[in-house]
């Protein structure tokens, strides 16, 4: 989100603490000197990872603070996690593979890619899937070990460290 | 004064600890071996020519009267290295002759990972009532001194988490189908042909070889008491060459880890997608193995997991460790 702020000792320091109050995660934090309007105002741009439902509350609390939200630019799923999933995966019913992480809500299938050597050979499947949050994610990745056991699939998850 | 050994087992490891004792001045000295079927004693110290000549000229090492129960229990030695097959459902015959040597007052080195995983803790509680040492480095990651280094030289630190390319047969075949476009059968041939398979790969392609070697981490760096069916395992032996080419389009590739994560009880081995520049992407029948410490921060061990001398490596290294603490009056 874009801000808007008078250029005085402590504004940057008011309008950064609502979000870590609401339990926002500040990513970075960028001051645009060159489109700054002047005449005392100060014009930063800050990249912050919140729940949705609490984005409302936090735009009205840096309101109160004399903060002008200028612009929002909202990403909301921007966990990115890629698993590669080996079995009868067609046969099986991929729609529903698909749906059961579509359902949560909180992640969703975004991308596949599929090979297919021969009828009757097992599938290989690259599923992208995009979550709001890390915690998100591990959920989707435990359906998603459910299904496989249950399809009797091979998942491979990627390494996290 | 030499330090006495007495060698249980005359495969590839035992024959490169014949080999690097008989060759370098280690102030050690062979007054008992026993292979399969054989043993020898001699209590001013085996001729080590003679006796790998007679191994490879008759197949067996000594007197058929003699069995390796018999040295465990009777010969004269300081410290036992037991280093006979691997029996990862009860630990025999090997846990026997490690209690027997113990409860003797002797010490006790072993590159076996069956007696370490199923009777870690019994075994080391016997040792203290003995006042010896029980050694295991060899059971682990080969020629890397991880288990040294996680329990003694990270003492104070809190080990977080453990991720590991512990089976250099399945790092073998993952590096050649990713690098060449095999498919998992030729690989694993292909293993075969360069003897870094065994004629039956079960214990290595299903993931057993590398969970054993989870199982006597956990037990022996966080004192945990944790089973072979504790770990959830998956091999690489239903692995396509589709799902490495897949993997290949974000610039990764598959490897075969082992995780632990004590906090959360989480002992995992399973193929995973690996960013193709990550520290763990070790090529061929190499291992690898991460740590994540509070006080040390991260610290990755590279090196073989194999092989005679690399394994005979451990198991002198052991060997010295203990001699030298004796000598300082422990």
């Amino acid at each position: 989100m874009k801000l808007e702020l008078r250029d005085s000792p402590g504004q940057l320091v008011a309008a950064l603490l609502p979000i870590s109050d609401m339990g926002g995660n500040i990513k970075t934090v960028i001051h645009e000197h060159e489109h700054t309007p002047g005449q005392g105002v100060l014009s930063v741009e800050v990249v912050i990872e919140i729940p949705p439902e609490l984005l409302d509350g936090l735009i009205a609390r840096l309101r109160e603070r004399g903060i002008n939200v200028l612009r929002l630019g909202e990403e909301r799923m921007s966990y990115r996690q890629s698993v590669i999933l080996i079995g009868h995966l067609v046969h099986t019913d991929l729609g529903d593979t698909i749906d059961r992480i579509d359902q949560t809500g909180f992640a969703e299938v975004t991308y596949m890619s599929l090979a297919m050597p021969a009828i009757n050979e097992r599938t290989s499947a690259q599923f992208v899937i995009k979550s709001l949050t890390r915690e998100h994610m591990q959920q989707a990745l435990l359906i998603l070990r459910q299904v496989a056991k249950q399809k009797e699939f091979l998942l491979i998850e990627p390494l996290e460290f | 004064m030499a330090v006495r050994l007495a060698l249980l087992g005359m495969g590839a490891v035992g024959r490169g600890i014949i080999q690097t004792v008989a060759e370098k001045d280690l102030g050690l000295v062979i007054t008992a071996v026993a292979d399969s079927r054989s043993g020898c004693i001699d209590p001013d110290g085996i001729d080590l020519k003679n006796l790998l000549d007679r191994k490879e000229k008759t197949g067996i090492c000594g007197d058929v009267n003699i069995s390796a129960e018999t040295i465990a229990r009777t010969a004269p030695y300081d410290i036992l290295v037991e280093m006979t097959p691997t029996d990862a459902k009860n630990g025999e015959p090997a846990t026997s002759y490690i209690r027997d040597a113990l409860i003797r007052g002797c010490h006790v080195v072993t590159s076996n990972k069956g007696p370490v995983a199923l009777h870690y803790h019994e075994l080391s509680s016997l040792a203290k009532e003995n006042n010896v040492h029980f050694r295991f480095e060899a059971t682990v990651a080969g020629a890397i001194p991880i288990l040294q280094t996680l329990m003694y030289n990270l003492g104070g630190n809190d080990i977080l988490s453990l991720y590991g390319v512990l089976n250099g047969t399945c790092n073998y075949i993952l590096t050649r189908m990713a690098e060449e476009g095999l498919t998992y059968k030729q690989a694993l041939d292909e293993a075969r042909t360069l003897g870094y398979a065994e004629a039956d790969p079960t214990y290595d392609v299903k993931g057993i070889d590398a969970a054993i070697k989870l199982v006597i981490l956990a037990n022996t760096v966080w004192k945990k008491n944790i089973c072979l069916d504790d770990v959830d395992v998956t091999g690489i032996d239903l692995l396509t060459e589709e799902a490495l080419r897949l993997a290949e389009q974000q610039d990764a590739t598959i490897r075969l880890i082992g995780e632990i994560i004590p906090g959360q009880n989480i002992y995992r081995l399973c193929p995973r997608i690996v960013p193709k520049d990550h520290p763990l992407v070790v090529q061929g029948s190499l291992n690898a193995i991460i740590v994540r410490t509070d006080l040390a921060g991260d610290l990755l061990f590279v090196g073989k997991g194999a092989g005679s001398k690399e394994t005979a490596s451990a198991v002198i290294g052991d060997i010295l460790s203990i001699r030298d603490m004796d000598a300082g009056g422990n």
